[in-house]
């Protein structure tokens, strides 16, 4: 009874942290000269006060999960993905591509076709940092932040160059966007909603990375080098590979994303200049979704839909009450300070408990040592 | 001890909640007209936010205040996504006219409009009303008060070297820039305009950079646009060079040496655009904002003393895009 | 048009333009590299460089005085830090993720503050150019690295200050000491905590200078979100640097020197597309570093929560 509880209280931590966050942003609506109460309420509303709400929660949850469930598998094998942004793009860019050139083919098949190529291209932009680390002790926050300006410029280019929708090359205001990918093309609306089939691809592939984590060679392996690499090493794994394998996988499910937000929300590409124009940040708060989560793909369900209705009701508040839309990033920042920071109470008490019932299976830690090569060390 | 005290405050919390929400008892509005505006930057950006922002102002003013017109707005919308949220949720919130004020949100109106048959959409900068009979369209010529700007500026320069910033080599941005460079052709043929296209629409440091570039380059005379270049004035400003505004007028930054702004002046269309939303049309139209219809105006800034021939000739220049004896070529 | 880029009058703009865009990285990547150092990575330096920056600007738009409004920025930048480190000291929290929710903060508080406080975008008179006597008038050279601002000036000699802190003083072994084996260091009576105290916030300071050098040195003008990824960029400079002040100049430099290239070779109209031309520095700035193939190893401890054994 008393464990139930435990793990009730930690799986309702971040909420707990979320609330007290909102609470120190009480104080700012007052001094703002805004009514609290009033402004929460509104943002209640925007997120789960009615089903059309609530929907557009899920859909800004999709891609933060799909991104998230990546995060899952490269924290857990210790290499931070933070090029998650780039990784979107580039996934983004080649599924509408594909939806753009096989115009012909029956829908079903070029969904297919366009979301697995999405989740090759992130798994190519998530690997590139992977081989450079892997082979060139390359640090992949810094390959990851250098490719997602990458990325960005690609998109630039394509999109106002060679991918530019037909119509607008004609027209003067050139705006940089692809054509609309055909009727077809759209993934299935499952209510009369934005809310797109997407949602339960990313809900199914969570499990499916459950059991690559915990149910598979490669995921235990992973797992391994992200614990202890020495140790991997010497257990005859061959690290660098698990590393690569990571942060590609990493950037696939990013990758898909991508895609998945054109082919279920946008229906084509287009850019302000910069990668939150199209990824809305989702490539790192996918990490933030990742970690609410504890890095643990199933979890990462709630966690998403929590902090996708953050973001949306947020900005429902902020039409309401006409605050600052920074006041909304502010907000989001506290939330992610406050969540984090709470952690210490469910390790606290996890310690205490493991204490009493002894050793037991834990899952890892979400932090680790970086990895390095032991031959680096000379 | 701690749970009750933790029960009463749940309590309050509720019924404070409960009440906020029985105490938004509608009172009858008057006929007032009701705008919604969703905005990619923010709306002191001294650049394209701020132009729908002031106009929506000036508007505002001429209807007899907030009591006969009411915007809201969101800004910094840059997320495409987020802005189709707010597009909807305005629509549903029985605003008369929602305005996408941002080429990149056309994809999400065209799908929300026919939702909401009802509403008057208006979205820019672009002339593609996707046929529906409740989406205006506008856009501005920027090229036109690009060419008076371009033109001024090769007749001021006496090094022959005009540099320009720009964000991304496309829309609004190009626009402005090929027909800044089509005026300085004209004018001085021999004329070199070095262009800089940053990549970006937030790199201050950047744009403020290209501008120290352009002047090492031998520039003395500068423009860019987008809300960045307010890094690249600054920099005109130390070399004394002198700068040419677009989108919103520029002179507050640095009144010694911006010579002039093109403004967009959106009320222009706005207005249209509300008088046929009144009598019943609620779309299908497209509007230019030109320098003949008076959505763009060449706005000299007051400080700086420009010679009567400049003037003379930059009038000329004005008149003459406005009659059609001057045609602007684009590439 | 390519023999354009070897002319002198292009040289030379080359590298002032890299001098002064290295500035907000050199003082923003040498703060992490001291953080790192201790075992501490901080991604919410951009959000540091946003409130430092907005501070700066606005208590000199407000008094006038440049002095007070980098001690203001310092002292912004400052508490920044002192959040960040009883979160990620204190509370063991996870420090990348802190990071971005600093990130989050700084970017949202420095847009609220200035559209509360200020309104519009406004310019200021910023720290003038101070010309070294005869060096600054040596062809060239002078205007390279003779005619800058005071906070230039100060980025390159935090340098050697860097360096020397971190390998000739005690502080710099404790630092080390606490990066690389807390357990150790622990041990021996050095208290891990206030050490990771001290270099988040001389970091959280360091940033602040970084994001004040924007607003009061080099641009004179504050916009929202102006830093515009700056921050992790300097972040990602430190790995560059293999967590030595001398590399992330070496890094800094590289970076953007290679940005001023890309904008002259824009100028000169040579035939590369702009949004290419862009890129250039990101790309180089990664194979540099697969060239030069680093054996370097980051600090054993980084990122990890330091827990005493009980």
């Amino acid at each position: 009874m008393r464990t139930r509880l435990s793990t009730l209280f930690d799986a309702l931590l971040p909420v707990l942290a979320t609330l007290a966050a909102l609470a120190v942003g009480a104080v700012m609506l007052l001094i703002m000269g805004v009514n609290p109460i009033e402004a929460y309420a509104a943002m209640w509303d925007g997120a789960f006060g009615s089903g059309n709400a609530f929907a557009e929660t899920l859909v800004k949850a999709t891609p933060l999960l799909l991104v998230a469930l990546g995060i899952c598998i490269s924290f857990r094998g210790d290499v931070i993905n933070i090029g998650g942004e780039g990784q979107m793009i580039i996934g983004a860019v080649l599924a509408t591509w594909i939806g753009l050139t096989l115009t012909n083919w029956p829908g079903w098949l070029v969904i297919t076709l366009s979301l697995l190529t999405g989740f090759v291209g992130g798994a190519i932009w998530g690997g590139i940092p992977g081989l450079l680390k892997a082979y060139f002790n390359v640090n992949e926050i810094l390959s990851t932040v250098m490719m997602n300006a990458i990325a960005v410029q690609l998109m630039n280019f394509l999109l106002r160059g060679p991918m530019i929708d037909p119509s607008q090359a004609e027209r003067a205001s050139k705006i940089p966007q692809t054509a609309r990918l055909i009727e077809e093309f759209h993934l299935a609306r499952l209510v009369p909603t934005r809310l797109h089939a997407g949602a339960l691809i990313a809900v199914a592939l969570a499990v499916l990375v459950y059991i690559l984590l915990w149910r598979t060679t490669w995921g235990y392996r992973i797992r391994a080098v992200g614990q202890n690499p020495h140790a991997s090493r010497y257990a005859g794994i061959k690290v660098s590979r698990y590393m690569v394998l990571a942060l590609l996988l990493s950037g696939a499910f990013a990758g898909l994303a991508g895609a998945v937000q054109v082919f279920g929300v946008n229906y084509r590409m287009i850019t302000d200049g910069s990668a939150s124009g199209f990824t809305g940040g989702a490539g790192f708060n996918g990490i933030v979704a990742a970690l609410f989560g504890q890095l643990h793909p199933i979890w990462s369900i709630p966690a998403s839909i929590l902090f996708g209705a953050l973001l949306v009701g947020a900005n429902k508040m902020q039409r309401m009450t006409q605050v600052p839309s920074a006041l909304v990033t502010v907000l989001n920042g506290l939330v992610v300070i406050f969540v984090v920071s709470s952690e210490i109470w469910r390790r606290r008490r996890q310690r205490r408990r493991m204490a009493v019932a002894g050793p037991e299976e834990t899952p890892p830690p979400p932090v680790e040592k970086k990895p390095q090569q032991a031959e680096a060390g000379a | 001890m701690k749970k009750i005290y933790w029960l009463v405050s749940l309590i309050v919390v509720l019924s404070m909640v409960l009440s906020a929400c029985g105490g938004q008892a509608t009172q009858a509005p008057e006929k007032k007209f009701r705008v919604a505006v969703v905005m990619p930057s923010a709306i002191n950006d001294l650049a394209f936010s701020q132009s729908m922002y002031d106009a929506l102002v000036r508007i505002q003013k001429e209807m007899g205040g907030p009591d006969k017109f009411e915007f809201v707005y969101s800004e910094n919308m840059f997320v495409v996504d987020d802005a189709a949220a707010a597009i909807r949720d305005y629509a549903t919130q029985g605003y008369d006219l929602v305005i996408a004020h941002g080429s990149q949100y056309g994809s999400s109106l065209q799908e929300i409009a026919p939702d909401f048959p009802k509403t008057s959409f208006a979205w820019g900068t672009t002339a593609d009303t996707f046929g529906q009979p409740n989406i205006f369209a506008y856009e501005a010529a920027s090229q036109e008060g690009g060419y008076v700007n371009g033109v001024l500026a090769a007749t001021l320069s006496t090094s022959d070297v005009i540099g320009v910033v720009g964000p991304i080599e496309t829309g609004d941005a190009k626009l402005y820039v090929d027909g800044f460079k089509a005026g300085v052709l004209a004018t001085k043929p021999n004329a070199t305009v070095n262009v800089n296209y940053i990549g970006s629409f937030s790199d201050t440091a950047l744009a403020a950079e290209a501008a120290n570039t352009h002047i090492a380059a031998g520039a003395d005379v500068l423009t860019g646009t987008a809300q960045m270049v307010v890094g690249a004035i600054g920099k005109a400003q130390e070399a004394n060079a002198l700068w040419f505004g677009t989108q919103s007028n520029q002179s507050s930054l640095a009144p010694k040496i911006v010579v002039a702004s093109q403004v967009y002046h959106w009320e222009v269309a706005l207005r249209e655009i509300i008088s046929l939303i009144k009598a019943g049309t609620l779309g299908g139209k497209s509007f230019t904002a030109n320098l003949a219809n008076g959505g763009e105006v060449i706005e000299f800034n007051p400080d700086y003393t420009l010679s009567a021939d400049a003037k003379a000739l930059a009038d000329k220049t004005i008149q003459g895009i406005k009659d059609g004896s001057i045609t602007i070529t684009l590439p | 048009m390519i023999s354009d880029l070897l002319s002198v009058t292009v040289l030379i703009g080359i590298l002032a333009s890299g001098i002064r865009l290295a500035t907000p990285y050199l003082y923003a990547a040498i703060g992490e590299t001291f953080g790192q150092k201790s075992g501490v990575l901080n991604l919410g330096v951009e959000g540091q460089m946003l409130l430092g920056s907005f501070a700066a600007f606005y208590v000199t738009f407000k008094t006038g005085n440049l002095w007070l409004g980098l001690l203001t920025a310092m002292l912004v930048g400052a508490l920044m830090g002192l959040a960040m480190a009883y979160v990620t000291v204190n509370l063991h929290a996870q420090q990348g993720i802190s990071g971005i929710g600093f990130y989050l903060f700084g970017l949202g508080m420095s847009e609220l503050l200035f559209q509360s406080l200020m309104g519009s975008v406004e310019t200021i008179q910023g720290f003038p150019k101070v010309h070294i006597p005869f060096l600054s008038d040596i062809p060239g050279i002078g205007e390279i690295f003779f005619s800058q601002n005071a906070l230039v000036y100060g980025a390159y000699l935090l340098v050697p200050l860097a360096w020397f802190v971190l390998n000739k003083t005690t502080l710099g072994l404790k630092i080390r000491a606490v990066g690389e084996n807390p357990d150790a260091a622990d041990s021996l009576g050095v208290s891990v905590a206030r050490v990771r105290y001290f270099t988040i916030i001389l970091g959280g300071t360091l940033s602040g200078i970084a994001g004040a050098s924007l607003s009061i040195a080099l641009l004179n003008v504050f916009q929202q979100g102006m830093t515009s990824g700056q921050g992790f960029i300097a972040v990602a400079l430190v790995y560059f640097g293999a967590w030595r002040p001398v590399g992330v100049l070496g890094g800094a430099l590289l970076f953007s020197l290679v940005n001023s290239l890309q904008l002259w070779i824009q100028v000169l109209g040579i035939p590369i597309p702009s949004d290419i031309a862009v890129m250039m520095p990101y790309v180089l700035t990664i194979l540099v570093l697969v060239a030069t193939v680093s054996r370097v190893r980051a600090p054993s401890a980084l990122s990890k929560p330091f827990e005493r054994e009980d």
